[in-house]
């Protein structure tokens, strides 16, 4: 059975990470996880979001957001590149993330063909 | 939904909105009894005897108040379609408590299905909210408390990604125990 003092050691390991960290200007990454978010599947996207991140070790703030009146294409994933456009992507599928991931954040890329809106910075 | 750790999700994001900063959620799964009851109760705004009748119905709701919809009316349909019962309990000032109880073997009945995925998520975006979590099946009992966590990792996030990872394992490693 884990015990809670194992968490000891990860803050020692965690703070040190922090510190190698700039923490100034993090990419966002936004989950509708309205009733329509999460009926059409928003948990498990958000998931996928943090497995893809930790996988690449990225440190990115992923935060999520109510019902924006875009219910019919949830589930919705904003992504928010410092000094750029907050770009919204639709009917995103688990599998989609790590193109987004990938393509966007990491690269800069914006991916065209989930796009369904574009907020100006 | 096709699981009630969604609606589960789904009414903490009530929680949220009504800025509570403490939610208790708990999951009696009592097999005698035939019985499935969760009960969430958290100290936000809450609600008048208005509003309560309001956000359970879902042709009076509107647009203009974002933080209710069809979420609650979703949740007590969900339990009163299973021989159950749905019970809304707020008071302005006074946080908002409530409890859906489902018969066990109800053939209606949706599975919990994947629970640590709702705290999880819940946990990566609401790192400031604390959440106890008592899951009780028949006389076998689990509590997890983001209290305890932030007491052993100080100024660390809780929704930093190792501490993540290790709350995932300590819940699955929680639940597998009270299944036996």
């Amino acid at each position: 059975m884990k015990s809670l003092d194992e968490l000891k050691d990860l803050r020692e390991k965690a703070q040190k990470d922090i510190q190698n960290r700039d923490t100034s200007d993090k990419v966002e990454i936004i989950v509708g996880m309205g009733t329509c978010g999460i009926a059409a599947g928003a948990r498990n996207v958000l998931q996928e979001i943090m497995k893809e991140l930790n996988k690449r070790d990225l440190d990115v703030l992923v935060s999520q957001t109510g019902c924006i009146g875009m219910c019919e294409k949830e589930p919705l994933v904003d992504v928010k590149l410092p000094g750029h456009d907050r770009v919204t992507y639709g009917e995103v599928e688990p599998d989609d993330v790590s193109k987004i991931i990938t393509g966007h954040v990491v690269n800069g890329n914006v991916v065209d063909d989930l796009v369904v809106a574009r907020l100006e910075e | 939904m096709r699981e009630l750790s969604l609606h589960i999700l789904d009414i903490l994001q009530n929680s949220i909105a009504a800025e509570a900063d403490l939610i208790k959620l708990s999951i009696i799964e009592d097999q005698a009894a035939d019985q499935l009851a969760i009960k969430i109760v958290d100290n936000g705004t809450g609600m008048d005897q208005e509003t309560q009748k309001e956000v359970l119905d879902p042709f009076v709701t509107s647009r203009t108040t974002r933080e209710v919809g069809l979420g609650l009316p979703l949740f007590k349909r969900a339990a009163e379609q299973c021989a159950g019962s749905f019970k809304l309990k707020s008071e302005p000032g006074q946080g908002t408590e409530l409890k859906a109880v489902f018969q066990h073997s109800h053939i209606d009945r949706a599975p919990l299905g994947n629970i640590i995925g709702t705290i999880i998520t819940f946990l990566v975006s609401n790192p400031e909210i604390e959440l106890v979590y008592n899951h009780q099946v028949n006389d076998q009992k689990f509590q997890f408390d983001t209290r305890e966590i932030k007491d052993k990792i100080g100024d660390v996030k809780i929704n930093h990604p190792d501490i993540i990872s290790w709350i995932e394992d300590y819940l699955t490693e929680g639940l597998e125990e009270l299944k036996k």
